[in-house]
């Protein structure tokens, strides 16, 4: 028989404390989750909880306000940067992010998250990219993959009548206004931590003033994609990450002297 | 002999989705067989002996529902007195 021994133990992780103790609606394996556990430990690590104020989008992410302890706002389809904007020239003291779907920012949101960047506001845009519409079923969204099927596109999206996805991160680096824009991936602990890094240089970016910030997470849909958890972080990683390279496309050179 | 662990999965959160037992890099997770949590999942848990307390099933976690707990070393300072 083996003698038990009682040794002192540490704790190595616990949930974070900017989460409420309730059960998310996501289903079994969707990454809002791992997104939302990341923000809420970078938020308790900087301990900005007293001074954040949160917008969510319209999608699966609108119930962002149900799970996290700090104040929020729900902003009309796609207008969360620009009502981020007014709360955040109204309160500039206030650390100011939203949380937007693809089917809310790369869509119906796209012209007020590019004027947004294109005026530098010094808000913080946590873009959640699952190539599909999930909250409403799968349709397809601009982020959809050519051939990728969804409910609204049964033979995979045709580029001839669908056009092609929107490289978001890409994109809004071409902007002068913004500081800091990156691509980072959900689908692996390594990929998770690095994730977690961005969020927290973003916000960093945010309390010092220099600018509009986004963080593109790659995430998965399981349910809509029709697959388990765990295939679903092997189809992102072999098809999405090919279309949407992880990296920085904009770090302005004030922002890389940020140390953490 | 290896840094003991243990983790507590809370039966609030966790939905069954299978990402910690595929990450787990000590294979020591599964899916309770026989334990149902109140939305009706299989919740995780530890099948055996062998968790290093690396944390990794947390960071991978979408429902933050794992508490990760390590052995804490004996210091060298502890050791000698």
């Amino acid at each position: 028989m083996v003698m038990e021994q009682i040794l002192p133990e540490e704790i190595v992780y616990q949930r974070p404390e900017s989460l409420v103790e309730v059960s998310t609606h996501y289903c079994p394996g969707c990454t809002h989750g791992v997104a939302h556990r990341l923000i809420a430990e970078v938020i308790d690590e900087m301990g900005i909880r007293d001074r954040m104020i949160g917008v969510a989008s319209v999608g699966c992410s609108v119930f962002a306000y149900n799970y996290f302890d700090f104040d929020w706002v729900q902003a009309p389809h796609g207008r969360a940067p620009a009502m981020a904007t007014g709360i955040k020239r109204v309160l500039p003291d206030r650390f100011v992010v939203t949380y937007q779907g693809d089917g809310d920012m790369a869509s119906i949101g796209m012209a007020e998250v590019v004027h947004a960047a294109a005026r530098g506001e010094n808000i913080t845009v946590f873009f959640i990219n699952n190539a599909n519409y999930g909250m409403t079923g799968g349709q397809m969204a601009p982020t959809t993959l050519p051939g990728q099927r969804t409910t609204s596109s049964p033979g995979g999206r045709d580029v001839e009548t669908a056009g092609y996805p929107i490289r978001a991160a890409e994109l809004l680096a071409t902007l002068e206004g913004a500081s800091y824009v990156v691509r980072r991936s959900l689908h692996d602990p390594k990929n998770i931590r690095l994730a977690k890094k961005a969020i927290r240089t973003a916000l960093e970016v945010q309390a010092q003033g220099m600018g509009f910030s986004m963080v593109e997470l790659l995430s998965i849909c399981p349910t809509n994609w029709g697959m388990t958890p765990v295939d679903s972080l092997h189809w992102l990683e072999e098809h999405m990450v090919p279309y949407y390279p992880l990296g920085d496309y904009k770090v302005a050179p004030m922002v890389a002297q940020i140390r953490i | 002999m290896p840094v003991q662990g243990r983790i507590v999965v809370s039966d609030l959160y966790c939905k069954g989705c299978e990402l910690c037992v595929a990450a787990c890099p000590q294979h020591v997770l599964q899916l309770s067989p026989d334990r149902l949590t109140a939305k009706g999942y299989h919740p995780a848990e530890l099948a055996g002996p062998g968790c290093t307390g690396c944390g990794i099933c947390a960071v991978v976690c979408p429902e933050a529902a794992i508490t990760v707990y390590r052995q804490k070393m004996p210091t060298r300072k502890a050791a000698e007195a």
